[in-house]
């Protein structure tokens, strides 16, 4: 199953309509999009607008690719659950998100070997074709990095710092 | 007072926001740790140990929500009396750190990883305040600026 999620707060039809498209041409492969409040109803995919958290973990198990907005919980969710996602940035420009920081995310975490990306409907359609060659996330801890625990615990625990 | 146990407000928004907030856990073990954030849903992401507070969301796009964030973080913070407070943002994250302030608390602002081109734009207001001020991307330590010592992957 393919795992579609555009976030928890505006929706992104820019995504979800290629996914559609694409659903439409390939019957064979399930796909279950999350595509917000108000956006657009996709015709050839099952969707919800948001999923609780206990429902989320549970589609993001069985999925065997994420297909995504570039955001971090869902990022951070892939790589804790080790299943290769494809990301796309929402735009502010295109009134998809509030700052365009998607953008540099996005950069960003795919040098650091973490997401591949999509950086248009383009993209995301030839990726389609080809989702066997999505990159592995590399794997992460259970938490964050122990030096930034560290920091934190000594400014908890000691006032001088 | 060396020995009392620290009590600790870790607070953020939803989304990538409260997932970060989640991979900090371990640095405030030994702590009496209350969570807060907008979603009841995220309930069951708090072990049974900590508390967990509901708090209202709000955005600079929409003032009334704004204040109503505002209003909620301030009764939380004069119900819990936190010594430290620690966001990772957004919005409530930035009141719980400007508002602790004022009634005592040491404050941490940990930009989100998400922010890996610039600081948000809270967090840029955030700095001229807080007690630790961190971004989680080298590029963007500076000196007298945020600092970098590690980030939650």
């Amino acid at each position: 199953m393919i795992f579609v999620t555009v976030g928890t707060d505006l929706p992104f039809d820019r995504m979800v309509r290629v996914m559609d498209e694409w659903a439409g041409q390939n019957p064979q492969r399930e796909v279950f999009a999350q595509i917000g409040e108000g956006g657009w109803q996709p015709q050839n995919i099952r969707f919800a607008n948001f999923l609780q958290p206990l429902e989320f973990v549970e589609y993001f198990k069985s999925a065997s690719v994420i297909i995504s907005h570039a955001g971090m919980g869902t990022i951070l969710s892939a790589l804790h659950h080790r299943k290769p996602i494809l990301v796309m940035p929402k735009r502010a420009s295109l009134g998809e998100q509030r700052n365009e920081h998607q953008l540099a995310t996005a950069r960003h975490m795919m040098d650091m070997g973490c997401v591949n990306v999509a950086f248009d409907a383009t993209e995301l359609r030839e990726w389609l074709d080809r989702l066997d060659n999505l990159k592995q996330p590399r794997p992460i801890g259970v938490s964050a990095s122990e030096s930034l625990v560290q920091k934190l615990r000594d400014f908890i625990f000691d006032h001088s710092v | 007072m060396p020995n009392k146990t620290p009590k600790v407000l870790a607070i953020s928004s939803g989304g990538g926001h409260w997932v970060q907030l989640l991979r900090l856990r371990p640095a405030f073990a030994g702590c009496d740790v209350t969570y807060a954030t907008v979603r009841d849903g995220y309930r069951t992401d708090v072990s049974e140990n900590a508390s967990f507070r509901l708090i209202t969301d709000g955005n600079r796009w929409n003032k009334i929500k704004l204040i109503r964030s505002a209003l909620g973080v301030m009764r939380l913070i004069l119900s819990v009396k936190p010594d430290v407070i620690v966001t990772t943002g957004a919005a409530p994250g930035y009141f719980a750190v400007r508002i602790g302030k004022w009634f005592g608390a040491r404050v941490v602002w940990l930009d989100s990883v998400a922010n890996a081109g610039e600081l948000s734009l809270s967090g840029k207001q955030a700095g001229s305040f807080v007690d630790l001020w961190l971004t989680q991307w080298p590029h963007l330590s500076r000196y007298g600026g945020p600092q970098f010592f590690g980030n939650v992957l």
